[in-house]
This record gives structure tokens, C-alpha cells and sequence, in this order.
């Protein structure tokens, strides 16, 4: 299961796996007061691997986009498409990670972990050595048999990313995972997350509003604009990796926040 | 610093213990004397003193067994009927639109009869028996664990049922694991009402018609003018009544532990 290539995430084994295309999406959502649409005309493709970030002010669409390649949300017009498949309902090649990480309370830490492969029917020793596997992946080996009200914020959305990658989905999508979390926690969960990333080689698309979040992480960002969503801007993020926190001190850090920060206060998001 | 809060709430419950305790004993002195500087007459109200020697004498003549027996067995046997049953049409009303739309209707306007004025139609039809009994019972105990699993059911976090939407859930699955621990609380809260309604509901069938049972026994007294031995079936009664909801309560809190205090040391306090 782990790959040796830590350093070279971008070559997935398997280049069919993984890969996301999404043609001219529109979403509409039912409202008391009307259909409101909440994105509109969104094209984008991301290569297997790639680590992309999801970058727009709230209430910008950018949790519809991923709501709808998990297969939760039908849209109105378009299509996405994963590993060269349509989403049309939920599938086994993503894992999902919400901002809240929604554990099961009644369930210990492990067998919250091991919820996918239950629910999916898989082999239980294959999936129950696996869970162990990424529990100590995520630092959360010893806690194994807590419940989720026993754990802090950050050890919670620990729980939740190792549950996402248990059925070892070629995607793996998140919902500003550390939204929630204080600004110290945060910074380590960013860390952990491109060490997992890298420890993995999943596609990931990573929803955010936070600008520096996504310069540090990601290696495309996608820009959205306000309600109705639409891509702005595609950057590629040139930093080097391995990333490291002290690249955000670096010049070519600032110029691309700059810049992003540039995009939104011409889209009005901004004060 | 956390280890101080239990603690002293326990101290602080003892205190109060005691203190409830002095007044129910105050007032049974109170009582005594009162009924005795009044010389009130005891087939009116009798003195504490002559309801625990009716009490010593029923014990000694052996009269309380077979009716408590019967009283028990009606009230164990309708709650589990009922309840079971409520908590399968529940189920069935909140997962099914068409059983909904059927049923609901009539949950709805039979809740407000009061069920308790069809036990005597209960004794016509199934004599002065167990039967009678159990079905006055089991009505009763049905319709607050209809009403309660719907609303629990329906209680469920659309953020968890999405999350185990995305695993591929089965419909079966989504209920199992997310929707009835989600109602677990409900259901509880519903089978902790229906437990002092059973006693009621026992009672009011064996008023009715019926060859045996603590209400029964409470007739008989009162047709002796044996007004002592009446109070002395109360204080069985209550006692039955406190013993069935601390039964329930205590399950409550082993079923759904994550809705009570949390138990255990916090992760998070330990780092």
C-alpha cells in the first residue's frame, strides 16, 4: 500500500485512476424564494495525483463542486467525470472529508475508521489491518478504541482523513477539513496532510477560503468567484516541494497571495 | 482540575439527599401527629403507623405475591408488545412515504382518544384475565414510541447521513448505522414514559374487571373500608413505579452512552 515514490507524488501507478474532468457544471439549489445557482459553467481538469485547491469566499459554490463529484448533489447542467467514469451517485474510488468531521459518536475511533469497508462489503482482515495502518499514519495509533467526544478538534479530522482513505480511493476530496481548527493545529493538520498526500499519491481536491492554505498546499489552485461560482483564474503553483511552513515567508509566496488576494478584491469579495 | 467537578457534585447530591430525606421523615411525623391531635378516623386517613402494620399484616397473610405477580406480569408483558410495536411503525412511518400516508393519519387522531377508556370494552372482549390487561397496556405504551422513533429517526445530521451516503450506503445501512443510534435518545426518552403509562395503564385494567392483580387488591380494600391496607398497596405501587424507570434509565444510559456524561478520561486533557 505505501508507495516508495514520497517524493514524486505526482506519478500515480496507475495514470487511469484518478483523474477529474468536469465540462460546463451548473448547479441549482431549490429555494423558498426560487431556484438560486450556485455554480455556473465551471470546466476543470485535474491530473491523477495533483494535489489541487478549490480557492473562494463563502457561499461561492466551491462545497457544491464537491458535493457533486461525491455524488451527492445531481447538476443541472454539465458533467464531471472520475477516472474517465460520469458521477451519477456515490462511488468507491473517492474518499470524502468534511469540514465537520462527522464521526460516528456511538462508534470508537476504529470502527469509525473502518465504517467504509463495512458499509462496502470488504474483506474485514484486509480492511481492519488497514485502518490500523492509517490510524498510525495520522499519529492516532494509540487511540484507537476512544470515542470521537474523547478527542479534541484536531484528532477528530485525523479520524475522519484516515477513514477517507481506508477503501483506498484513487480521490480523495475535502471540505475545508481544517476550517474548524485553531490556527496552531491548523498549520500542523496542513503539514500532516501534504505528508499523508505524499505517503499516498491520491488525487486530492482540496476545498478552501483561506488563501495562504491553498498556496501552501497545493500544486493548481482553482479561483472562484462569488455566488453563482465560476473559475476566474487557474494558477499553477510553482513552489517547490517538499513544502515547508517557512516557504510563507518567502517572496514568491507573497507575490502569488498577492495576486489571489488581487483576484478577489477585483471580484468584490473582499473589503 | 476537571477530577475536582464530579467529586464535589457528589458531595454536594449527599447533602441534598439528606436534606430530602429529613422532610419526608418530618412529614411523616406530621402526619402521625396530625391524624392522631385531630383524631381523624382511619378508614379517612390513616396514621403512617397503622399503614405499615396493614402492611405487616398483608405481608404475613401472604396477600401481596399472587396480585403483585399479576400486576407485574400485565405490565412487562403489554410495555414489551407495545413498545416493540410502536417503535416498528415509527420505523416503518419515518423510512416509508406510502406507509406515512396510510397510517399517519390515524396515529394522529387516535393519539388524542384516551386509550384508558377502551379497557373496558378490553374486558368484554378478552375477559378478566392476563389478556385484557396486556392489551390495555401494550395500547397505552404504543403511541409514545411511534411518535418518539419518528422524530428520533428523522433526527438524524444530514452531514453524517451524506458522509455514509458517500461510502456507498445501502438504504438498509444508512438506517442501521446512522439514523437509529441517531434515535436511540428519542426511543429512550419515549420508552421511559411508556414504563410509568404501563403501570398506569395495569392499574386502570384491573379498576375495570379483572380476577387479580394490585389493582384489584386496592378495590377489595376499599370495599372493606380497609383504607390502611389501600395506602399500603400505594407504597407498593410507587415502589414498583420508581424501580421500573430506574430499570429504564439505567439501560438508557449503557444503550446510549454518548448522549450521557461523558465517561473516561479526555483525550485532550491528557496532552
Amino acid at each position: 500500500m505505501a508507495r516508495a515514490d514520497a517524493h514524486a507524488p505526482q506519478q500515480s501507478p496507475d495514470p487511469a485512476r484518478g483523474g477529474i474532468r468536469i465540462r460546463g457544471l451548473a448547479v441549482d439549489y431549490q429555494t423558498p424564494q426560487g431556484v438560486l445557482r450556485a455554480v455556473d459553467g465551471v470546466d476543470l481538469d485535474v491530473a491523477p495525483g495533483a494535489f489541487v485547491a478549490i480557492l473562494g469566499p463563502s457561499g461561492c459554490g466551491k462545497s457544491t463542486i464537491l458535493r457533486v463529484l461525491a455524488g451527492l448533489q445531481r447538476p443541472a447542467a454539465g458533467d464531471a467525470a472520475i477516472g474517465g467514469a460520469a458521477v451519477v451517485g456515490p462511488r468507491r474510488d473517492i474518499g470524502v472529508v468534511f469540514q465537520d468531521p462527522t464521526l460516528l459518536p456511538w462508534k470508537t475511533v476504529f470502527q469509525n475508521v473502518c465504517l467504509p469497508g463495512r458499509i462496502m462489503g470488504l474483506p474485514r482482515a484486509g480492511y481492519e489491518a488497514r485502518a490500523r495502518e492509517l490510524l498510525a499514519l495520522v499519529g492516532l495509533g494509540d487511540f484507537a478504541g476512544y470515542y470521537p467526544g474523547q478527542l479534541s478538534g484536531g484528532m477528530r479530522q485525523r479520524v475522519g482523513i484516515a477513514r477517507g482513505l481506508l477503501h483506498d480511493p484513487a480521490v480523495l476530496l475535502m471540505d475545508e477539513p481544517f476550517g474548524a481548527l485553531d490556527a496552531m493545529t491548523r498549520e500542523q493538520m496542513n503539514m500532516e496532510i501534504l505528508r499523508i498526500w505524499a505517503a499516498t499519491g491520491k488525487t486530492v481536491v482540496f476545498i478552501t477560503h483561506s488563501i495562504s492554505e491553498a498556496a501552501l498546499l497545493s500544486d493548481r489552485i482553482v479561483v472562484l468567484s462569488p455566488r453563482p461560482g465560476r473559475v476566474i483564474e487557474i494558477i499553477e503553483n510553482a513552489l517547490a516541494r517538499p513544502r515547508t511552513m517557512d516557504m510563507m515567508a518567502t517572496p514568491e509566496f507573497g507575490r502569488m497571495t498577492g495576486h489571489l488576494r488581487g483576484l478577489f478584491n477585483v471580484a468584490g469579495a473582499l473589503e | 482540575m476537571s477530577a475536582a467537578t464530579p467529586a464535589g457534585r457528589r458531595r454536594w447530591i449527599g447533602a441534598t439527599g439528606i436534606a430530602s430525606l429529613a422532610i419526608a421523615l418530618a412529614f411523616l411525623a406530621a402526619w402521625e401527629f396530625a391524624v392522631g391531635a385531630f383524631a381523624v378516623p382511619s378508614y379517612i386517613v390513616p396514621a403512617p403507623s397503622r399503614i405499615l402494620a396493614a402492611f405487616q399484616r398483608g405481608i404475613e397473610r401472604q396477600i401481596y405475591w399472587p396480585h403483585l405477580q399479576a400486576t407485574i406480569e400485565a405490565m412487562v408483558v403489554g410495555y414489551a408488545i407495545g413498545t416493540s410495536l410502536g417503535i416498528v411503525l415509527g420505523a416503518l412511518i419515518a423510512e416509508f412515504r406510502t406507509v406515512e400516508r396510510i397510517v399517519y393519519p390515524y396515529i394522529v387522531s387516535l393519539q388524542s382518544l384516551p386509550k384508558i377508556a377502551l379497557a373496558p370494552l378490553f374486558v368484554m372482549w378478552f375477559g378478566y384475565g392476563l389478556t385484557s390487561k396486556v392489551v390495555t397496556v401494550a395500547l397505552i405504551c404504543f403511541f409514545p414510541l411511534v411518535v418518539n422513533t419518528i422524530t428520533g429517526l428523522l433526527s438524524a445530521q444530514r452531514d453524517r447521513l451524506d458522509m455514509v451516503r458517500t461510502m456507498t450506503a445501502t438504504r438498509w445501512q444508512l438506517f442501521w448505522h446512522v439514523k437509529l443510534p441517531s434515535a436511540a435518545g428519542h426511543i429512550f426518552a419515549g420508552l421511559q414514559v411508556a414504563v410509568v403509562l404501563s403501570l398506569i395503564g395495569a392499574l386502570v385494567a384491573e379498576f375495570v374487571g379483572a380476577d387479580r392483580g394490585l389493582g384489584n387488591l386496592i378495590q377489595i380494600s376499599q370495599g372493606n373500608m380497609d383504607t390502611p391496607g389501600v395506602f399500603a398497596v400505594l407504597v407498593i405501587l410507587a415502589v414498583i413505579g420508581m424501580a421500573a424507570t430506574g430499570a429504564v434509565r439505567f439501560v438508557h444510559r449503557r444503550v446510549v452512552f454518548w448522549e450521557s456524561h461523558r465517561a473516561g478520561p479526555h483525550a485532550s486533557d491528557l496532552s
